[in-house]
C-alpha cells in the first residue's frame, strides 16, 4: 500500500495504528456495539410493549425470566459503551482546551461506567431475588 | 488580515507541547452548514438523537433501580411515566430511538461501501424520515391495543 519512499517505518506500517496510536479500534467498536444494538432493540421495542401498563408483580416477573435477565443485561452493556463511545467523540469535537476536554470525557466515561453497573446490579437484583 | 476575523477563531485556541500558542480548527459547527440540506441535516440530526437517546437512558436507569427496589418506587416511576409529560418524553424517544435505528443501518450500508451517489444519499434519507414516522406511529398504536 505505502510508497516505497515512505516515511513510515516497516514496524509502523504493519501496526497500522496511526499517529493517533489507536488506529480504527474505537471507529470499529462503534459499528461492532451497533450492530448488536440492532436486534437488542427491537427485543427491548417487543419488551416494553408487553410491558405496557403491566404492574409490579407483572414486570418483576417479566425481567426476571432467564432470557429477559440476559437480553436486558446485554442490552445495558452495549448501550453504554456505545453512548460513552460516541459522546466522546463529539466532546473531541467541540470542547476546547485540551484539559477541559479530557475533564469532560473522563466524567461522561465514569458516569456511563456507573449508569451501566447501577442498571446491571438493579436487573441480577430482579432476577436473583 | 484585512478582513474582519472569524469570531469562530476565539475558541480555536490551543497549545504546543512546548506552551507556546497555536490556533487549531475547531470541527465546523452547526453554522456551517445549511440545516435542511439531506446531507448535512441528517448527519446533524443523527448525533443529536444520540445525544438525546443517551439523556433518556437515564429514564431506563431508573425505571430498572425502581423495579429493583420494591412497589412504592415502583409506582412513583410509572406515575411519571403515564403522566402527560412522561408520555409526551416516551414518545419522543420512540422518534429518536426509530430514528437513530434506522439512520444508524443507513450508516452501516455506507460502511460496507454501497450507497454513496448523491441520488442514492438523498433517497436513503427519505427512506430513513418515512420509516421514522411510520415505526413511530405502528409503536404506539401497538402500545395502545395492548395497553392495560
Amino acid at each position: 500500500m505505502s510508497a516505497p519512499n515512505s516515511m513510515r517505518t516497516p514496524l509502523g506500517r504493519v501496526r497500522g495504528l496511526g499517529s493517533a496510536k489507536s488506529g480504527t479500534h474505537h471507529w470499529w467498536m462503534q459499528r461492532v456495539t451497533s450492530l448488536a444494538l440492532l436486534p437488542l432493540f427491537l427485543w427491548f421495542i417487543f419488551a416494553m410493549l408487553s410491558l405496557a401498563g403491566a404492574g409490579y408483580a407483572e414486570a418483576r416477573a417479566f425481567l426476571a425470566r432467564p432470557w429477559n435477565a440476559l437480553l436486558m443485561l446485554s442490552l445495558i452493556g452495549f448501550s453504554f459503551h456505545h453512548i460513552a463511545g460516541g459522546l466522546q467523540v463529539v466532546i473531541e469535537d467541540y470542547v476546547r482546551p485540551e484539559k477541559l476536554r479530557m475533564l469532560v470525557i473522563l466524567v461522561v466515561k465514569g458516569l456511563s461506567w456507573a449508569a451501566a453497573m447501577i442498571s446491571a446490579f438493579a436487573v441480577l437484583r430482579v432476577a436473583f431475588t | 488580515m484585512s478582513h474582519p476575523p472569524d469570531p469562530r477563531q476565539a475558541a480555536f485556541a490551543g497549545r504546543r507541547t512546548d506552551g507556546t500558542a497555536i490556533q487549531r480548527p475547531l470541527s465546523p459547527h452547526l453554522q456551517a452548514y445549511n440545516m435542511l440540506e439531506m446531507s448535512s441535516g441528517m448527519s446533524i440530526a443523527h448525533r443529536a438523537t444520540g445525544i438525546a437517546w443517551s439523556a433518556g437512558m437515564v429514564f431506563l436507569v431508573w425505571w430498572l433501580v425502581a423495579l429493583a427496589s420494591g412497589p412504592r418506587a415502583f409506582a412513583q416511576v410509572q406515575w411519571f411515566l403515564s403522566s402527560f409529560l412522561g408520555l409526551l418524553m416516551l414518545f419522543g424517544l420512540t422518534v429518536v430511538a426509530w430514528f437513530k435505528t434506522l439512520a444508524g443501518v443507513r450508516h452501516l450500508v455506507w460502511d460496507a461501501g454501497y450507497g454513496y451517489s448523491l441520488p442514492a444519499m438523498v433517497r436513503s434519507g427519505q427512506a430513513v424520515l418515512i420509516g421514522t414516522a411510520v415505526l413511530t406511529v405502528l409503536t404506539w398504536v401497538l402500545a395502545l391495543m395492548v395497553w392495560r
